[in-house]
């Protein structure tokens, strides 16, 4: 990071050595790209804005997961399944016992957090592959005990209706105030995971990560920092569920399946894995192809008939299935590298390095 | 008492296509080192070819069968020459995901072709099932059971007794001292994924005589994942018992407790297991190396 710094910038205090926006262009970048994005309700359809909700909602549980295992080294196949118990409390609150937006998302972020720290115990023992199955293991049973025994709270295979949010009443339901209250959200999650890793929480990950027991003659409580990251993780998955929960309005236990989690864990592989700007590039690039995919495969098919039912019921998951193979096969870095290449030439030029 | 009986007896005979999965994973865990996700799709998708060699082709069953084997085995080897050889030595996310991701491949490819319906193999057993005192036999678990202990059995011999299966054992102990004493380590991993892929196919098609073939078929195939870590991923021998075992326990536990305790007793004898014995039933404790 240090030798890539901006050319012609020196920094006078600490406060702008660690600066996270150093340059007045990135300034202009900034606060341009984020006015930008706030009006953006103003001139834009509502299909758009519900795609970029999805992204922003997306976005905070990539986030999560970009923290756990871009950051800490430890694998999770269940991040859907934690999505799934945020979604739930908040859905269970707001419409049995009336609670507020905030009471609901506080319960969420910590309801997940509490789960995703049983289900992050069994990292004191193992690790890796076994560690990965045991999250599978969440992803398994959350939504089966969702589905069934907890049925009389959660509605179980029928869905759970969720009222939409309420803020000194004002009733936020359609797509553009959605977008004023997921949106800024997003914002702050990812300003918190990007402050996160510089700390020394967030260089005790990336020890854990690069090598546990070297991490651990330093005297980094290896076990303790684990469960954090499982916890910090399974926070940021609540505060997702929380937001899916209003988004969507009725839940059902088939919203959350292991296809999402592969998709989340997919998402920071092809942005580049431990990388805040990484996380950002991935799930906004699998989401475009999503819906670019979801469009073209209806077109195609009404142009080649006979291949239609192929084209609309297989060509989405054919698609991410070859975007991420390929990402790892050739990109094992992510869209980030490329990013950081593209920032190295441009403070170079003219210089070739 | 008779129907904890009944539930054990049913388990057990489930239990025998579980083992013979968790072998082929075991196979295939072993000598490449790769743990393969995509078990459930690889079932379906074999199942499915059956399925419309027999039924819509209307060729006869064996013929259909040895066409499906001969079809996956040739699906494995190119899963392993453009998929797997390029990712060895890569980190352990990779190898998890990547399988991962070719489970969805292998999805797409599936409902694009065969449609999201359920279809069912012909039936070609006697519907009145065996009955020994009191406690029932079905047909079918029957038939799958003895078939995949046959296969399992045969299996078995192979590995332990043929030089094909001396070459996948060396490998399995050291890639380098296996490459050292003249053993084709790529030929044994390419031979490793058609086995565990024509293991699969089998399996998908003797499953499907039972469940139908569906999306349904895939998701069943994951619970093959806690048998395979009840015996220790390392191990052949434990892939019999801990199929079994774990095909008894669903059983018992569904029969008893609640149906849907079917769906999640494999995964809590999982988390248990990778609590209280990391390395399974019979596996090797991992030595770790400073």
């Amino acid at each position: 990071m240090a030798l890539n710094r901006p050319c012609g910038y020196y920094d006078e205090s600490y406060g702008q050595d660690m600066a996270i926006v150093r340059t007045r262009l990135q300034w202009v970048i900034l606060i341009g790209g984020l006015v930008l994005l706030f009006a953006l309700p103003i001139f834009a359809s509502g299909r758009i804005l519900s795609v970029l909700n999805a992204i922003a909602i997306t976005l905070i549980a990539v986030h999560g997961i970009n923290i756990l295992t871009g950051y800490c080294g430890q694998i999770s196949l269940g991040q859907s399944a934690f999505v799934a118990v945020g979604a739930y409390i908040t859905g269970i609150l707001t419409s049995k016992l009336g609670f507020s937006f905030w009471a609901c998302l506080t319960c969420s972020a910590l309801g997940a957090g509490l789960v995703g720290l049983i289900f992050g115990l069994p990292s004191v023992r193992i690790k890796g592959f076994y560690l990965a199955m045991s999250t599978l293991a969440a992803q398994f049973i959350i939504p089966v005990v969702i589905a069934n025994p907890l049925s009389g709270i959660t509605g179980g295979w029928d869905s759970l209706v969720v009222k939409p949010i309420e803020i000194g009443g004002v009733v936020f339901r359609t797509q553009a105030s959605m977008f004023y209250i997921i949106i800024p959200l997003a914002v702050l999650m990812t300003f918190f995971a990007k402050n996160l890793v510089r700390t020394g929480t967030g260089r005790a990950f990336i020890a854990i990560r690069d090598n546990e027991l070297a991490a651990e003659v330093q005297g980094i409580n290896v076990f303790a920092y684990k469960l954090l990251a499982f916890f910090i993780c399974s926070v940021y998955a609540g505060v997702a569920g929380c937001l899916t929960a209003y988004w969507i309005k009725a839940l059902n236990p088939t919203n959350f399946t292991l296809m999402n989690s592969i998709w989340y864990v997919g998402m920071m592989i092809v942005g580049g894995m431990g990388s805040t700007a990484g996380a950002v590039f991935g799930v906004v690039f699998l989401r475009t192809l999503e819906e670019i995919t979801k469009i073209s495969s209806s077109y195609l098919a009404t142009i080649f008939v006979t291949w239609g039912p192929f084209l609309q019921g297989g060509l989405s998951p054919i698609v991410y299935g070859l975007v991420i193979t390929l990402f790892l096969i050739f990109e094992p870095r992510g869209i980030a590298h490329w990013w950081e290449i593209f920032k190295a030439s441009y403070r170079l030029t003219p210089f070739a390095y | 008492m008779e129907a904890i009986l009944q539930y054990i007896v049913s388990g057990f005979l489930t239990g025998g296509v579980y083992s013979l999965m968790a072998m082929g994973m075991v196979l295939l865990y072993k000598s490449t080192g790769i743990f393969n996700f995509a078990v459930g799709q690889m079932m379906m998708l074999g199942a499915f070819v059956c399925w419309t060699l027999h039924v819509q082709m209307t060729l006869p069953l064996w013929l259909s069968i040895i066409l499906t084997l001969i079809f996956c085995g040739l699906l494995g080897l190119v899963i392993e020459r453009l998929i797997m050889r390029p990712l060895i030595g890569q980190p352990l996310l990779t190898a998890i995901l990547v399988t991962l991701s070719l489970s969805y491949l292998l999805t797409g490819i599936a409902t694009g072709i065969w449609g999201g319906y359920i279809q069912a193999m012909p039936e070609i057993l006697p519907t009145s099932p065996v009955s020994l005192g009191g406690i029932i036999f079905p047909n079918d678990l029957l038939l799958s059971f003895f078939l995949a202990m046959a296969f399992f059995a045969l299996l078995f011999f192979c590995y332990q007794r043929t030089r094909v299966g001396l070459a996948m054992r060396a490998t399995a102990v050291s890639h380098q001292i296996a490459q050292a004493r003249g053993i084709n380590v790529r030929m044994v991993f390419s031979l490793s994924w058609i086995l565990c892929a024509v293991i699969l196919a089998i399996c998908g098609v003797i499953a499907s005589f039972r469940l139908g073939i569906s999306q349904y078929l895939a998701q069943a195939g994951l619970r093959v994942f806690p048998a395979i870590l009840f015996g220790g991923l390392g191990s052949v021998g434990g892939a019999l018992i801990g199929g079994l075992t774990v095909g008894m326990l669903e059983s018992l536990a569904g029969g008893l407790i609640a149906p849907w305790m079917m769906e999640v007793t494999p995964y809590i004898i999982l988390l248990l297991v990778l609590i209280s014995r990391p390395g399974g039933l019979f596996g090797q404790k991992g030595i770790e190396r400073i």
